[in-house]
């Protein structure tokens, strides 16, 4: 990465609450299909706010933590760089512009669902829509392949919440620690 | 009104501390509560307004303010953001400064590898019930598995991929 040959801090500018609500504000516009690629690019190439070392530590500590790894990630640019007004302007920048899009397209499929053009666009809309997830269910399914412990475990998961329908909490709390401890001692 | 609220409240703080490995593994538990416990709309219904976050620009999941908007209006879109938003926030913020503490230790390691198999298992299933919903035609179906072999396969942009499928909705094909 180019990030290690530029010398350390003297590159790296300190953003203001302002700099980080248009900041994100302009990543929650334009992140199509996945801000985190984008985010990368924004914070670590354009506006050399994080070293791409610090960039991916962060990344880290937000995909092991609960909520979306790029909320989590502006939430703690913000905080680090202005503190709670920091984490609020990076959060509330980042969904302000996705959630009025959002919505807007929930007020036009709510005056026009009747419409049996809008409804079949949706449907197809839809279906693509579920095509996307089951692709992502494919790339995060592929990897484990050849682990047959990790299998077992996310085809009882499944099994749980698709086919059961259990709740969430309980199946957490039950195959979670199943999960960690057999990824920890039967494959490593 | 404000039961409604109050509900939204609780089932987003739940549903945002529960998120381990992003947004789309809670789909099914958001599912779950929203059309088979509340009843507040179908899962067709359900499926069209994930596909419409789906379609719009920034992270996932922005099918949360649209739940709450469908369910209470404005304060619907406030209080679910607030909740699915928030709690995590916080627990990133806390664990921000207890990050250089553990982030080196071998069980931080473990157990951030060792969730991966419950993210596949709860990824897997989100596509499940999604896909119930959004496929009742064949052609419907059909355009699901194309658009899934596409994404996997190649790199596309999913954006492109959805304005496709929506296009071929629009023809009415196999729909009646």
């Amino acid at each position: 990465m180019d990030t290690l040959s530029l010398p350390r801090q003297s590159q790296r500018l300190s953003p203001t609450v302002t700099d980080l609500f248009w900041g994100f504000f302009t990543l929650g516009l334009t992140g199509f299909g996945g801000v985190l690629p984008l985010a990368r690019r924004m914070v670590v190439e354009k506006r050399h706010w994080l070293s791409g070392e610090e960039f991916s530590e962060l990344l880290g500590l937000c995909q092991f933590l609960p909520g979306g790894n790029i909320i989590n990630m502006s939430v703690a640019i913000g905080l680090r760089f202005q503190g709670v007004a920091g984490a609020l302007a990076a959060l509330f920048g980042l969904i302000a512009a996705p959630t009025a899009v959002v919505i807007a397209m929930g007020i036009f499929y709510d005056q026009f669902h009747d419409n049996p053009y809008v409804t079949h666009m949706f449907a197809g809309l839809a279906a693509a829509a579920a095509g996307l997830l089951i692709s992502m269910a494919i790339k995060i399914v592929m990897p484990l392949r050849k682990r047959p412990v990790a299998i077992a475990v996310a085809v009882l998961c499944f099994i749980a919440i698709a086919v059961l329908k259990l709740p969430l909490l309980p199946t957490m709390l039950v195959l979670s620690p199943v999960s960690i401890l057999a990824t920890w001692r039967l494959e490593a | 009104m404000t039961s409604n609220l109050i509900d939204l409240a609780t089932i987003f703080t739940q549903l945002s501390l529960l998120a381990f490995g992003g947004g789309n593994s809670i789909l099914p538990e958001m599912h779950r509560e929203v059309v088979d416990i509340h009843h507040w709309m179908t899962a067709e219904e359900f499926s069209a307004l994930f596909a419409l976050a789906q379609a719009a620009p920034g992270p996932n999941l922005m099918v949360v303010p649209l739940v709450g908007w469908h369910v209470a209006g404005w304060a619907g879109v406030f209080v679910s953001s607030a909740a699915k938003f928030g709690p995590s926030s916080l627990v990133t913020g806390i664990a921000l400064h207890v990050w250089t503490r553990f982030k080196d230790r071998p069980w931080r390691r473990i157990v951030q590898s060792g969730l991966v198999p419950m993210t596949a298992g709860l990824v897997t299933a989100s596509a499940a019930v999604i896909a119930e919903a959004s496929a009742p035609s064949l052609v419907l179906a059909a355009v699901a598995g194309a658009c899934a072999v596409v994404l996997t396969k190649t790199s596309v942009h999913p954006l492109f991929v959805l304005g496709a499928g929506a296009l071929i909705g629009l023809s009415g094909l196999g729909q009646m």
